[in-house]
């Protein structure tokens, strides 16, 4: 893993943009280009490359503490850190060989042990960051607990580098479980949920709950002792090589996820009941919903309001271009937007920093 | 900053006993009194007026009219808090929210409970106890503090190196904003489009909007929970102890260190059967299925031993584990009977820093000529030593608030924190221009500029000036303790 610090290169190009009035659209492995607004914005528009600053800065096992450059690759992290039997503990997916660590915090992406263990706000520690005023702020840090100032580092999580370029980032890390297995079986969708329901109010040792195709898969983790015994009170079959299953599920290489339509996200109560007429794929013990639609945009929004949730149009399709929408990502109440744009334009006044692509005026 | 003139009080009063029944209204000296502090009892201010409204249209319409007279507010829950966060202004309203005191949902199958923000932090896992379900995150005051100062604070205890911390632990806020409007702050989902509003509310300190409903997150109790009570007979070991317990990927649902000042007062007091004559003990509790806790009991036994653990005992059955913990929960009232007085501190640091930081505190505890008994979150590195005093003694209050100056500064030289769980409040603003730059201050007003652009809720608190930072002297920690008198409290 290479260690290149090029704080002062990136701070330097963001001052250069505050001056000329650059747009800036930050790049880390360019893996998840395609999450959030389509960038409409006429203007100049340079590209800052996140991924030339990169190396680990510390890391001790025995702290439960790793802290890296935003350009680190998610692959080199998660394998020094399974050398050391330790792992990120929300399965950030990767959607590409080149993904970064700074990818995976700006779009706050937790892949399927999040209702058990968290999501990647929930792990991140501290931030350092150069705001689109080209300064450079560091704000929480590698200790568990810490309530000096506002909680800024866990504000950048999901705001798509909108306020502000990530530098640094320090995060809490779990030892790897000792055993880990799926057991799959076969069911309904609403005997799933209710299956899933009631093993959520249980203390086995679950680390992910999902459902597709008539097919509930339960994956228990932790001491070899408490995952086999739990095996037995759950029936079902043990799935084979059920690593793969979950990798695919999280980096959407799972056949479900070739289809020519519009992929939409849905973040939901887990006693939600989502029904749209379409095949879904459940994951976060029922909290999550994958949907290919091309249905209006209005409709899959509203049966999520309906249930208490939100939905974002995660992917377009390729053919289906036309059933874009403006904004991804579902509208907010009028006060909480505009205290959005109050953060926005204290961070990045001039509005340089991937300008539009969480919501257009942000 | 704004100030109310005596004018539009006069104004407001008027207003606000057309809004609220005459006994949600306290004015006179006796009304008021009991307001004057919070569990920081060092800092006393009465307020100008107290409000205890009932319902969330109430709140709307007092933080309306204040936001129209440019009169400031200051939201209280319980009152248990250790920083001044919730001391009043002379010329303030103090907002009490004591009469939201309803569980209003439990909802098992989506392992959430909606609550207002006046009921207390057990009392929550009390009415989910018949669904074998809790709320985890058990600051020690648990008993009396408030969801909604619990929020505010992003209150810690015993069980957050496993279970997290608030911030962990909690769904969705309504929160009523500066100028009485309702908003919604993340959502009953567990994902919230949009800027993580919801972690930067939750220990804000009451400076971005009052809280007014609560939705936490729910957790099923463990089948097993033990704990270890291993004595060493140094300091040092027992803090390279808790290093290895997690080194071997074991996370303890608590990980606590005394030394032996503390165990020998929490013995007298708690008669716990604790081993007087140790240099320090550590409480490892793990929790989780019967099978898991059984295998991982008899690991960390071992472990413990060849770690240099002069003796063991573990719990065999809840009775046991209870008396093991009384002694460390009421480690702080142990201490106050042994001291006429003592100085709390809550510093943060890594953990491999603890042997570090244990030696130097001894040091100064020798230079300084006062003792100190340490309480320790170990297992997430967050230290309470209390420095025992006598503030009879002409001086000695000086020399604690110096030495306490001197630990804080310790801890962010280590890469840690002024404050681990109990806030910033008044009382470690000072501290915040040792912790903090320049840039990062202002950031933080323009963010409580971005909610509460004309400085009503709560002012003064949580974010010093940067005029106050400059005075200072920036690194003069010291300087800033002198401001205030210490220290007896909880």
């Amino acid at each position: 893993m290479k260690n290149i610090n090029r704080t002062q290169e990136l701070q330097d190009r963001v001052r250069a943009a505050v001056n000329d009035k650059t747009m800036l659209k930050i790049v880390g492995g360019n893996s998840k280009h395609f999450y959030g607004n389509k960038n409409t914005n006429t203007n100049k528009n340079e590209i800052l490359e996140t991924r030339i600053h990169q190396g680990i800065i510390s890391y001790e096992p025995s702290e439960l503490v790793i802290t890296a450059r935003a350009g680190t690759s998610l692959k080199d992290i998660e394998a020094l850190l399974a050398e050391n039997n330790q792992m990120l503990p929300f399965e950030p997916p990767h959607f590409g060989e080149h993904a970064t660590l700074g990818g995976a915090i700006a779009t706050g992406l937790s892949g399927s042990r999040r209702p058990f263990t968290g999501s990647a706000r929930d792990f991140v520690l501290g931030t350092k960051i150069i705001t689109g005023k080209g300064e450079i702020m560091s704000f929480g840090g590698q200790v568990m607990k810490n309530v000096a100032g506002y909680d800024v580092s866990r504000l950048m999580v999901g705001a798509l580098g909108s306020l502000g370029v990530l530098l640094e980032i320090s995060i809490k890390i779990l030892p790897l479980p000792n055993t880990e297995l799926t057991q799959v079986i076969a069911i309904s969708q609403q005997d799933a949920l209710q299956t899933m329901h009631e093993l959520n109010q249980t203390p086995l040792p679950l680390s992910a709950l999902a459902y597709e195709n008539e097919k509930l898969y339960i994956r228990l983790s932790g001491a070899e002792s408490a995952v086999h015994s739990a095996q037995k009170k759950i029936s079902g079959e043990t799935l084979v090589h059920a690593d793969n299953f979950w990798q695919q599920l999280n980096e959407q290489t799972h056949p479900f996820f070739v289809e020519d339509k519009s992929l939409w996200r849905l973040s939901v109560p887990y006693t939600a009941n989502i029904d749209l007429d379409e095949t879904c794929f459940i994951d976060w013990a029922g909290a999550l919903y994958w949907l290919h639609s091309d249905k209006d945009a209005e409709e899959i929004r509203q049966k999520a309001i309906e249930q208490g949730g939100a939905a974002t149009l995660f992917k377009t399709h390729k053919v289906n271009k036309a059933l874009d929408v403006e904004e991804r990502f579902p509208p907010l109440q009028a006060k909480i937007k505009q205290f959005q744009i109050n953060l926005k334009m204290r961070f990045d006044p001039y509005g340089i920093l991937n300008y539009g692509r969480l919501y257009s005026d942000l | 900053m704004t100030t109310a003139t005596k004018d539009n009080r006069e104004s407001l009063r008027k207003h606000l006993q057309q809004i609220l029944p005459k006994t949600s209204i306290l004015e006179t000296e006796e009304q008021t009194r009991p307001y004057e502090c919070d569990g920081l009892t060092a800092y006393q201010q009465k307020p100008w007026i107290v409000v205890l409204p009932e319902t969330i249209a109430q709140v709307q319409n007092i933080l309306y009219l204040c936001h129209e007279e440019g009169v400031p507010v200051v939201a209280r829950g319980a009152g248990t808090g250790l920083s001044g966060g919730a001391l009043p202004l002379a010329n303030g309203v103090l907002l009490s929210l004591a009469k939201f005191n309803r569980i209003l949902d439990i909802n098992p199958a989506n392992r959430s409970a909606v609550v207002e923000p006046g009921v207390r932090n057990l009392a929550i896992s009390q009415a989910v106890e018949e669904f074998n379900l809790y709320y985890a995150p058990d600051p020690s005051s648990q008993i009396a503090c408030t969801i909604g100062g619990n929020v505010a604070e992003n209150a810690g205890g015993v069980h957050c190196l496993k279970y997290g911390l608030t911030v962990h632990n909690i769904l969705q806020l309504k929160i009523v904003t500066v100028d009485g409007e309702l908003v919604t702050v993340g959502s009953q989902a567990l994902d919230t489009p949009g800027y993580d509003l919801l972690a930067l509310m939750t220990g804000s300190e009451g400076m971005l909007g009052v809280i007014v409903e609560v939705t936490v997150k729910l957790l099923p109790r463990p089948e097993q929970a033990q704990v270890i009570l291993a004595a060493f007979d140094d300091v040092v070991k027992a803090g390279e102890a808790v290093g290895a317990i997690i080194a071997e990927g074991i996370i303890p649902a608590g990980l606590e260190m005394m030394d032996n000042p503390a165990i020998r007062a929490a013995e007298d007091y708690a008669h716990a059967d604790y081993p007087i004559d140790a240099e320090a003990i550590l409480l490892c509790e793990l929790d989780g299925t019967s099978e898991e806790v059984t295998e991982q009991i008899k690991f960390v036994e071992k472990l413990l031993t060849n770690k240099g653990a002069t003796s063991l005992r573990t719990s065999k059955d809840e009775a046991e584990r209870l008396k093991l913990w009384l002694g460390r929960k009421s480690a702080f009232p142990a201490v106050g009977r042994i001291s006429p007085d003592y100085y709390c501190m809550d510093g943060t640091i890594p953990r491999y820093q603890l042997p570090t930081i244990l030696k130097k505190i001894s040091e100064l505890s020798k230079e300084y000529n006062l003792l100190v008994a340490n309480v320790f979150h170990a297992g997430d590195g967050n230290l309470h030593p209390l420095i025992l005093y006598d503030a009879n003694i002409k001086g000695e209050l000086e020399r604690t608030e110096e030495f306490g100056g001197k630990i804080l500064e310790l801890c962010v030289e280590a890469g840690g924190t002024i404050t681990g769980e109990h806030g910033v409040g008044k009382e470690k603003i000072d501290q915040m221009c040792v912790q903090f730059k320049t840039l990062e201050l202002q950031i933080f007003h323009d963010i409580k500029h971005s909610f509460d652009p004309r400085e009503l809720l709560n002012p003064g608190k949580a974010v010093p000036t940067l005029h106050r930072c400059a005075e200072l002297g920036g690194m003069h920690v010291h300087d800033g303790l002198l401001s205030h008198p210490g220290l007896e409290r909880f």
